[in-house]
C-alpha cells in the first residue's frame, strides 16, 4: 500500500509573527520556516505505518516555491521514501492545492493519504477535505486513531463532544489532529541519507492544472489589544473584584 | 438571494453555536433559511424555526445523515446551493469536515471561521492562531463560510415563526460509516455557551485535582476546561481543550488556573470579556492577557475562592 502525504513549508510554530508595516500580510523576512507541525504527525504516521509493514511507500509532496524542497528533505530525513515537488511561485490557497494533489495522487495511486487537520499559518483545515471531495473518497479527519482492517480503515477522531470512531472504505484521506502520534527527530545518519533520496519537480501546468485565486487578501492587521490587567494581592481582593469592579460574579 | 445556514445539532438539541451563525447570515443579507440534516430530528427543526429572524427549515431526516457523516451531507448541500448566495456553518467538528467538501464539489473557495462581517462578500477571519487578523474577499458566486461562534451574538431563540419544509430524496455515498461515539456526560454548561469558564492547565498536576475547580464550577455554574499540556498529560479528555486547536470560548468571565499561558491557549481565550489569572509563576504569559491576576499558590488559592463564593 502506497501513502501520499502532502506536506506544507509554514512559519515555524515557535516564532511570534508580526504584521507587516503595509499591512499586506505578516513579516516573513528571515523568519525560521518549518514543517508544518501537523503535517509532521502525518508524516510520522505513515512512517509507523511502512515499519508495521503496513504500508509499503511512504511519497511526501508539497506544492510552493522551490525552497519547499527543504521541508521535503525533512520529511524524507523522518524516512519518507520519496518526494514530489510541484512548483509554482504563484499564490495557492486550498482548492489550488487540494486540485494540484489529486493530479499527483491520480499519477500515484495511493491507497491512503494523511493530512495534517490544518495549516498553523492560515488556519484554513481545509485542503484534506476538498482532496477527499474531489477524488470522491471517504475522509477522517481530525484524527487520533488509524486502523487498517482488511480493505477498511477504521479511524477515531477528535470532536466536540469527545471521540467517534468511523469505518472509511479505502482508498481514504486522514486529516491527522495533535494527538495521533509524537513525531520522532531526524538522526544525523538519516538527515545525510535523505539528500540522495529522489525528489521530482513538476509543474502545475505538466500535471494539467489552472491555478486560480478565488479569495483576495484586502489587509492583515494584528489584533485588538487587550487593556493592561491588575495583580490582585489576596483571594478576598480577586473576589471582590469580580463582584463589584468586573461585576461578573 | 437568501443565506442557507446548516444546523449544528444531536437530533435533539439545536447547538446554540447556530444562532450566532443565523447573526452572521443576516448581516451577509437575504432570507436565512437553516437546514437541519440528521434523523429523528424534528424537535430540532421546531427550534431552529423558533429563531428571531429565520425565514425557512429545511428538514432532510433521513438514516443517511444520522451522525451527520461529511460525503452525504455535503452532497445534499450541493444539491440545494443553486438557491443560495452564501452557506454557513458554524465552525464546530462537523461542518468543518463538511463545508470544504461542498465548497471543493462546487469549485469554490472556502473562507474558515470568520469573526466579522464586513459586507457581502468580504469577511474578517483569524490567521497565525489569532496573532493577525485578515479582511478577505470572495470573488466566487457562492460564498462557503464557516462561522466562529464568539465573533457573534445570539439572535433570540423565541419568536421566530419559519416554515418548516421536509427534503425527501436522500444519498448515501456508503463510503463512510459511523461505528460509535464516546460522549463525554456532564451535567455541566457547553464549553463553548457557558457564561464563565473555569480551565486548568498542567499546575494542576493530575486529573483527581480537577476536582477543585469542579467545586467552583458548581458554584458558579461554570463550564471546566483545560490547557493542551494539561489534555496531553492525560489529566483530562481532550473534548476539555480550549485553544488554537480545541474549543474558542469567548465567556463574560475566564478563570486560568496553572495555566502558563501559550500562544495557542491564548488564540482560544483571549476575547473573553473578563480574565482572571492564578498562577505561581508571576512571569507566566498568562497575566498579560488577564485582567485579575492572583500570584498564589492554586492549591491554596483555589479552594479559599471557592469558599467566598
Amino acid at each position: 500500500m502506497k501513502v501520499l502525504v502532502p506536506v506544507k513549508r509554514v512559519v515555524d510554530a515557535n516564532v511570534q509573527v508580526r504584521v507587516a508595516s503595509d499591512h499586506s500580510g505578516v513579516d516573513l523576512n528571515n523568519v525560521k520556516m518549518a514543517i508544518n507541525p501537523f503535517c509532521e504527525i502525518a508524516v510520522e504516521e505513515a512512517i509507523r505505518l511502512r515499519e508495521k509493514g503496513v504500508a509499503t511507500e511512504v511519497v511526501v509532496v508539497s506544492a510552493g516555491a522551490k525552497v519547499c524542497q527543504e521541508q521535503l528533505r525533512t520529511a524524507l530525513a523522518l524516512g519518507a521514501d520519496r518526494a514530489i515537488l510541484v512548483e509554482t511561485d504563484e499564490e495557492l490557497q486550498p482548492l489550488a492545492i487540494a486540485k494540484l494533489l489529486k493530479a499527483v495522487s491520480d499519477k500515484e495511486g495511493a491507497e491512503l493519504t494523511i493530512f495534517g487537520k490544518q495549516s498553523i499559518d492560515e488556519d484554513n483545515g481545509q485542503t484534506g477535505q476538498m482532496f477527499a471531495a474531489l477524488a470522491g473518497l471517504a475522509q477522517g479527519t481530525f484524527a487520533s486513531e488509524i486502523t487498517i482492517e482488511g480493505d477498511k480503515l477504521k479511524v477515531i477522531r477528535e470532536t466536540d463532544t469527545g471521540e467517534q470512531t468511523l469505518t472509511l472504505n479505502m482508498p481514504a484521506v486522514i486529516t491527522a489532529d495533535l494527538r495521533l502520534n509524537e513525531p520522532r527527530y531526524a538522526s544525523l545518519p538519516n538527515i545525510m541519507k535523505a539528500k540522495k533520496k529522489p525528489m521530482d519537480v513538476m509543474t502545475p501546468a505538466d500535471l494539467g492544472v489552472e491555478v486560480t485565486t478565488n479569495i483576495k487578501t484586502l489587509k492583515v492587521e494584528p489584533p485588538a489589544e487587550r487593556a493592561a490587567g491588575i495583580i490582585v494581592e489576596t483571594v478576598e481582593d480577586l473576589v471582590d473584584k469580580l463582584k463589584n469592579v468586573a461585576k461578573v460574579i | 438571494m437568501s443565506v442557507l445556514v446548516l444546523a449544528e445539532h444531536d437530533n435533539n438539541e439545536l447547538k446554540s453555536a447556530t444562532l450566532n451563525t443565523v447573526t452572521a447570515a443576516t448581516e451577509i443579507g437575504g432570507d436565512v433559511t437553516i437546514l437541519v440534516a440528521g434523523s429523528g430530528c424534528g424537535a430540532v427543526a421546531e427550534q431552529a424555526a423558533k429563531i428571531a429572524g429565520v425565514a425557512k427549515v429545511l428538514v432532510a431526516d433521513n438514516a443517511a445523515y444520522t451522525n451527520m457523516l461529511a460525503e452525504n451531507t455535503a452532497a445534499l448541500i450541493v444539491e440545494l446551493a443553486g438557491d443560495y448566495s452564501a452557506i454557513l456553518a458554524p465552525a464546530m467538528t462537523n461542518a468543518k469536515g463538511i463545508l470544504p467538501r461542498v465548497a471543493a464539489l462546487l469549485d469554490v473557495g472556502q473562507i474558515s471561521e470568520i469573526t466579522a462581517v464586513v459586507s457581502a462578500d468580504t469577511f474578517v477571519r483569524p490567521i497565525y492562531a489569532g496573532n493577525a487578523m485578515a479582511t478577505v474577499q470572495s470573488s466566487d458566486s457562492i460564498k462557503v463560510i464557516t462561522v466562529r461562534g464568539t465573533g457573534f451574538d445570539a439572535p433570540s431563540a423565541e419568536g421566530g415563526s419559519a416554515t418548516v419544509e421536509a427534503i425527501s430524496n436522500a444519498t448515501d455515498a456508503g463510503v463512510s460509516e459511523f461505528v460509535s461515539e464516546e460522549v463525554a456526560a456532564s451535567d455541566r454548561p457547553d464549553l463553548t455557551a457557558a457564561r464563565v469558564v473555569i480551565s486548568g492547565g498542567r499546575g494542576m498536576q493530575n486529573g483527581e485535582n480537577f476536582k477543585l475547580l469542579e467545586a467552583v464550577a458548581d458554584k458558579l455554574g461554570a463550564a471546566i476546561g483545560a490547557s493542551r499540556a494539561a489534555v496531553d498529560a492525560g489529566y483530562v479528555a481532550n473534548d476539555m481543550q480550549v485553544g488554537q486547536t480545541g474549543k474558542i470560548v469567548a465567556p463574560e468571565l475566564y478563570i486560568a488556573v496553572g495555566i502558563s499561558g501559550a500562544i495557542q491557549h491564548l488564540a482560544g481565550m483571549k476575547d473573553s470579556k473578563v480574565i482572571v489569572a492564578i498562577n505561581k509563576d508571576e512571569e507566566a504569559p498568562i497575566f498579560q492577557v488577564a485582567d485579575f491576576g492572583l500570584v498564589a499558590d492554586l492549591f491554596e488559592a483555589v479552594p479559599a475562592f471557592e469558599a467566598l463564593l
